[in-house]
């Protein structure tokens, strides 16, 4: 045996690289290489993202500390930074959008992958698509010239008669705020909810629906309390991504919501979000510390979209194993 | 039949157009936003829009001439990063990596796929216009560039596993190496799919603002050179639309008429690509 070991031992390495030259010829080494290194940079720019993002933020977070996620004082010319107005606002936009879109979409998933033919359902799907890939800054516009002296002359002034005990709906209508920046993030986001809470759906297993319409249940019921019950998680996953995007997304809401950084419990108050004030500000921000105020601003709009979309990932992912483990 | 019945017959009749309701709300939310742009922009388009210079503040008429030549220059400087990071990267996860490296592939993709696109604004200036002391077409460029990868990368992934088996073994089997059969085989096999997942991407960042208004900036008059502030078209659609001139926002709608038909008829064009590729495949 040792024998053995030692006569092949000698001889199993040049051929060991002589394979590798083989390969290395053949190109394939070279390949592997080339792909991985393209592979690698995706890793090095995201890493590199994060980095920049907590280096160029450093001057404020030493400045403040926590108390910058909580004071509400904004005044560039004396450096002094606080960021509540903005979280807030950004907070209830994202809160007004997903009020509205999620009892939306929902009911439009549950209509594309329930009721709906599949031919209906698959050209549905693509309009669907088609708004989610519909740039924002047009939303921006329609809901700055149409949205806004609407809001102004009929949505705001009929909330305040019917709603207007509630203190979310008194004050001035001024027609941008944050119910209107809020309604246009709304539209913006269903298409997200829509197409991930229909595939989740259509990924629950036939025999769970045939053996509710067998005892009995309606078509409704079944769908209710067994389809959506089956999927719930996939589509609380599709909530917090959308979550997610309304939390990031920039432009429309900057064009509508008026710019003031202001906290009111009212939705007709004009307000102030993360991303848009980022967007007004940062390129004359010259003075390194309201930059620096800015780039944490970035720095906290990055880590709560990552949150959101990683619970959002996990509950989607979990869900579809579930339908697919079940099917089986 | 019994009340109940009754009951429980109406609930699911009114739930059911209700879900219906929901689908034709959002369905012809498009059609709005089509339909609006249309009639507020199509009476501006005329052929000096297209190629007249912006025409000095307060004098009406002007072009986005140079808008539309800026974005053209964004989007090909943001293919020039998308496209090979976004193709190759995807070839590394289908056909070379090992499960864990492509486990953080792909996590990191996922993450960038996520990042708010202001946030990638951030991150172009830090790395490209600070060092650079000034805005440009570059930093714009990369700006987007950043965003494509993922978008390419995703779904050349999932087109490149979606390639049969046997024609790789087919390939193999008659000599040819690994990577002569990916580029020779199983590339062009997913050609038509690659193609739809970069014409995709190019639509999704061509109307991008957010990344652009620190890094590419804007500038009223022709651009020299890619290391100069570029107006792009969302830019300039987001500057006319919160200025107060009536004839900046007649320009808006029609840049965002310009804007939307080229979102569309891309969405459009790639999903008859695939359909034809379905077909050819039956």
């Amino acid at each position: 045996m040792g024998t053995i070991a030692t006569t092949t031992g000698p001889a199993s390495a040049p051929s060991r690289v002589q394979v590798l030259l083989r390969r290395m010829r053949d190109g394939d080494e070279i390949a592997h290489l080339i792909t991985m290194i393209f592979g690698a940079s995706i890793l090095l720019v995201t890493a590199a993202l994060v980095y920049e993002l907590w280096i160029h933020s450093a001057d404020t977070r030493a400045a403040f500390g926590w108390k910058f996620l909580v004071t509400s004082t904004w005044d560039p010319i004396n450096g002094i930074f606080g960021a509540w107005p903005y979280i807030y606002g950004t907070l209830v936009t994202t809160a007004v959008a997903l009020v509205i879109a999620v009892p939306l979409g929902l009911g439009a998933a549950i209509f594309l992958s329930e009721l709906a033919p599949p031919k209906v359902s698959s050209s549905l799907s693509f309009v669907i698509d088609l708004l989610a890939a519909v740039p924002s800054v047009i939303y921006g516009v329609l809901a700055i010239f149409l949205l806004e002296p609407l809001m102004r002359s009929t949505i705001q002034p009929f909330l305040k008669h019917t709603l207007g005990f509630l203190p979310l709906f008194t004050g001035p209508a001024y027609g941008f705020g944050f119910l209107t920046a809020g309604i246009v993030l709304a539209i913006m986001v269903v298409p997200f909810i829509i197409s991930v809470s229909r595939e989740v759906l259509m990924a629950v297993p036939q025999d769970q629906r045939e053996a509710s319409l067998g005892l009995g249940a309606t078509k409704w019921e079944t769908t209710y309390k067994v389809v959506v019950g089956y999927a719930r998680t996939g589509i609380l996953g599709s909530v917090f991504l959308s979550m997610a995007r309304a939390l990031g997304e920039t432009m429309a809401v900057t064009m509508v919501i008026g710019n003031v950084p202001k906290v009111s419990a009212s939705l007709f108050s004009p307000g102030y979000s993360i991303a848009a004030v980022i967007a007004n500000e940062f390129a004359e921000a010259s003075a390194g510390l309201h930059l620096s105020a800015l780039i944490e601003l970035g720095l906290v709009l990055f880590l709560l979209t990552f949150i959101l979309n990683g619970i959002a990932r996990v509950m989607i992912v979990a869900t579809s194993r579930r339908g697919a483990g079940a099917s089986r | 039949m019994s009340l109940r019945i009754i009951w429980r017959k109406t609930v699911n009749v009114i739930m059911l157009s209700l879900t219906g309701l929901c689908a034709l709300v959002t369905v012809s939310a498009l059609f709005l936003i089509l339909g609006c742009l249309a009639w507020k922009g199509a009476t501006s388009l005329h052929w000096s829009f297209f190629t007249n210079l912006p025409a000095p503040v307060g004098e009406t008429g002007g072009g986005i001439a140079n808008a539309i030549v800026g974005t053209g220059k964004l989007l090909m400087l943001a293919a020039l990063i998308g496209i090979p990071v976004g193709l190759l990267g995807a070839v590394y996860l289908a056909e070379f990596a090992g499960a864990t490296s492509a486990f953080f592939v792909r996590y990191a993709t996922d993450l960038l796929n996520g990042v708010p696109s202001i946030v990638i604004g951030i991150f172009a200036y830090t790395v490209v216009v600070i060092p650079m002391h000034h805005f440009s077409a570059l930093a714009g460029g990369f700006a987007l560039g950043v965003m494509m990868v993922p978008v390419i990368l995703r779904s050349c992934e999932e087109f490149l596993r979606n390639v049969p088996r046997s024609l790789r073994e087919g390939a193999m089997a008659v000599g040819a190496s690994k990577w002569k059969t990916i580029a020779t085989v199983v590339i062009p096999a997913a050609s038509s799919g690659i193609l739809t997942a970069i014409l995709l991407s190019l639509a999704r960042v061509a109307g991008e603002t957010a990344p652009l208004v620190f890094t590419a900036f804007g500038n009223q008059f022709w651009p020299h050179g890619l290391n100069q502030p570029t107006a792009a078209l969302p830019v300039v659609i987001y500057n006319y639309a919160l200025s107060p001139y009536d004839d900046w926002h007649r320009q808006a709608w029609a840049a965002g008429l310009v804007l939307i038909l080229l979102v569309v008829v891309t969405n459009l064009l790639t999903r008859l690509l695939l359909q034809r590729q379905a077909m050819a495949r039956r």
